[in-house]
């Protein structure tokens, strides 16, 4: 067996949206498939997750949004990460209308993981997230 | 002795629906089967009134909000249209946390989840042209509840209903918020405060009003169990109670203010075991420990609404049959008002068409299926009986581990909860056994992880909210700022905030006066923010 880096991952709630059963669910699954999860909780700001991303040195970043503000908090997110000059990989989970896939594929969001997504397609997701 | 002339007396001096009590071949049916305590007898197991729907259905009341007020004013004019007999308001996230539409925490929140109010102009566009003293309206708001309540009040005093005529029930419930939704402000303890500063003012004020709508849903939406949901959510109006208590209040008095609101989840026999038991046990606890003598003040009454959670976002036309079970359920279980959820809704708000389906679907199991022409028609069952007792078993388990929490003290041990984490934690470790089996297959959900063939095949129109709402709605903002006498409003807060430093001050007429001179939502949370401080959730996964 190769010794794989652990991969380190912020998991946040962006904004006042407060549903945050998906996202502890997510951060279990990560937990369980051996990733190190750094659970910033509700109400985060994108500096907030910036600076806890910079201090966690993290390799990918995770947001649960469930309020349909992902259209504006989505890009928000990577203007930050820009302008912080940081390339990490951001993937929404949550509520996102098929529709808005692409739109947040063009923007940069790495990967979008919708209701339902099996444990497996989570983990491989944030994997192949963080190894492109 | 026999309930059974009691009951007869009580059943014959109820004014009973015009329609035939038979089956839909004709055979007439008596309106209560099976044993005692019979329905409208206490503990009220069976029900809390002799002729259950046979004097009326439940409330068709379909919850609703987006956008701006206009928007949302004119969906429930749909509603009333089309044979909904209540209102149900939905804020959206900024107004649900005390937060203005022009604040840089509304970003991308403005109308999405919910509707936006920012100031009273928007509560008058919200129920314009409708009648507040002949349609009953709830609110879904918790932390800043006071202040919505305060512009309800405004509202219907500038269209002449006064506010005793006022019929409703405003959320308020913030145990809950701390525990599974939480859209808080304030640390629990002054938010208690506020809460039984509104049950006593409602009591003595507003006859017609339910102050508090004690609510299990949002709990069993995080991932608690059924038992759970029973549990906690009880325990929450045991620590509303005790805290009424505390404050001198009657029990008699403000215990029959008080309502609940369930989740109707998928398990069938599951969900009727749980109504049957929460209004037993709130009927043994009110009466019991409490000390109520009134049976009014014993009585269980609730809303119930269909499991959002349990929605999928695969082949969503499936949903309808969901929901079509979930409120039957509701429906035998005697839930006093309903919301069906809409088949779009794991997907987005729902478009009107999908609301109308889910209008439909309890109209259908109202009138068409014939088990509102009986009270309680599983009462007796074995099976029903059973899950019923053990639904009630379960949830004095919890008691017990609340009380002892709190010395002796349910308020004192629902805080505790709160602070210690046991709440969320219990609610996290449910929702993801919950998340596990359905990963392993161990639980089918149909078109998630089996039956999943036409799952690309969906064309499902969504509900889109024009991205012009947030700035339309922050336009109306600036000019109600521009329009309003700022002298006026900052006279008000003041005087808000001085009320808010003193315990012995009622807050609600303050946030009465406060909302007149169009103060804004966040200028009102702000004045007691700087009283009360605010609440910060500790992050545990």
């Amino acid at each position: 067996m190769s010794a794989e880096p652990v991969i380190r991952i912020v998991l946040a709630k962006l904004g006042l949206d407060g549903h945050d059963r998906g996202i502890k669910v997510v951060a279990r699954i990560l937990r369980d498939a051996g990733m190190e999860v750094i659970y910033l909780g509700l109400r985060q700001t994108t500096a907030s997750i910036i600076a806890a991303a910079e201090e966690e040195d993290a390799d990918a970043i995770g947001l649960s949004m469930h309020n349909a503000g992902h259209l504006a908090l989505a890009p928000a997110m990577l203007a930050a990460l820009d302008e912080a000059d940081l390339d990490i990989p951001l993937i929404i989970g949550g509520i996102v209308p098929d529709q808005d896939v692409p739109i947040l594929e063009a923007a940069g969001v790495a990967a979008i993981l919708g209701p339902g997504a099996p444990a497996e397609e989570v983990v491989a997701a944030v994997r192949n997230a963080v190894s492109a | 002795m026999s309930e059974q002339p009691r009951w007869q007396e009580h059943y014959d001096a109820t004014h009973l629906r015009d329609v035939p009590f038979e089956t839909m071949s004709g055979v007439p049916v008596d309106p209560v089967h099976g044993d005692e305590p019979l329905p409208g007898q206490y503990p009220f197991t069976r029900g809390l009134h002799a002729a259950g729907y046979r004097s009326r259905l439940w409330t068709m009341r379909m919850f609703a909000g987006f956008g701006t007020a206009e928007d949302t004013n004119a969906r429930f004019k749909e509603i009333l249209r089309n044979g909904g007999t209540g209102l149900s308001t939905a804020f959206d996230m900024p107004t649900l946390m005390g937060y203005d539409s022009d604040s840089p925490w509304a970003l991308g929140e403005v109308g999405r989840a919910g509707v936006a109010v920012d100031t009273l102009r928007d509560m008058e566009d919200l129920y314009a042209d409708i009648d507040l003293s002949s349609v009953s309206t709830s609110m879904t708001i918790n932390g800043p509840a006071a202040a919505v309540l305060a512009m309800y009040i405004a509202v219907g005093e500038k269209s002449g209903v006064a506010r005793a005529d006022l019929a409703g029930t405003i959320q308020n419930d913030i145990l809950k918020e701390y525990q599974a939704q939480k859209e808080y402000i304030y640390p629990p303890r002054p938010s208690m405060r506020i809460v039984t500063d509104m049950i006593h003012y409602t009591s003595a004020e507003m006859p017609r009003w339910h102050p508090v709508s004690i609510s299990g849903y949002h709990i069993r939406e995080a991932g608690s169990t059924a038992a759970q949901e029973l549990a906690f959510t009880l325990a929450n109006g045991f620590a509303y109670v005790e805290a009424a208590l505390a404050g001198g209040q009657d029990v008699d008095q403000f215990g029959r203010r008080l309502s609940f609101f369930f989740n109707a989840h998928s398990d069938f026999f599951e969900e009727i075991g749980k109504y049957r038991a929460a209004r037993r046990i709130w009927a043994r606890w009110m009466k019991g420990r409490y000390g109520a003598t009134d049976e009014r003040a014993m009585m269980c009454r609730f809303h119930t609404q269909t499991a959002g959670v349990s929605l999928t976002a695969q082949q969503p036309e499936n949903n309808i049959a969901r929901v079509a079970i979930q409120a039957l359920s509701a429906a035998l279980g005697g839930t006093q008002s309903l919301h069906t959820d809409s088949f779009d809704e794991a997907l987005a708000l729902p478009t009107e068409k999908a609301a109308r389906i889910a209008l439909r679907t309890q109209q259908i199991v109202a009138h068409e299926t014939g088990v509102t022409n009986v009270v309680d028609p599983l009462g007796g069952a074995p099976y029903v009986e059973w899950m019923t007792d053990e639904m009630e078993r379960q949830a004095e388990v919890i008691f017990a581990h609340l009380d002892e929490l709190g010395n002796g003290s349910i308020l004192e041990g629902v805080y505790a909860g709160i602070d210690n984490g046991y709440f969320v934690g219990e609610i996290a470790d449910s929702a993801y056994r919950f998340e596990r089996e359905v990963n392993a297959g161990r639980r089918i959900i149909v078109g998630v992880n089996d039956f999943v063939e036409g799952n690309e095949d969906d064309q499902t129109n969504l509900l889109r909210i024009d991205s012009t709402t947030e700035e339309l709605q922050r336009k109306r903002l600036e000019t109600v700022k521009h329009e309003r006498d700022s002298v006026a409003v900052e006279a008000a807060l003041a005087s808000l905030r001085r009320a808010a430093e003193d315990a012995s001050v009622n807050l609600m007429p303050p946030l009465i006066d406060a909302v007149k001179t169009y103060a804004t939502e966040e200028e009102i949370s702000n004045a007691m923010r700087d009283v009360f401080g605010t609440y910060v959730e500790q992050a545990i996964v």
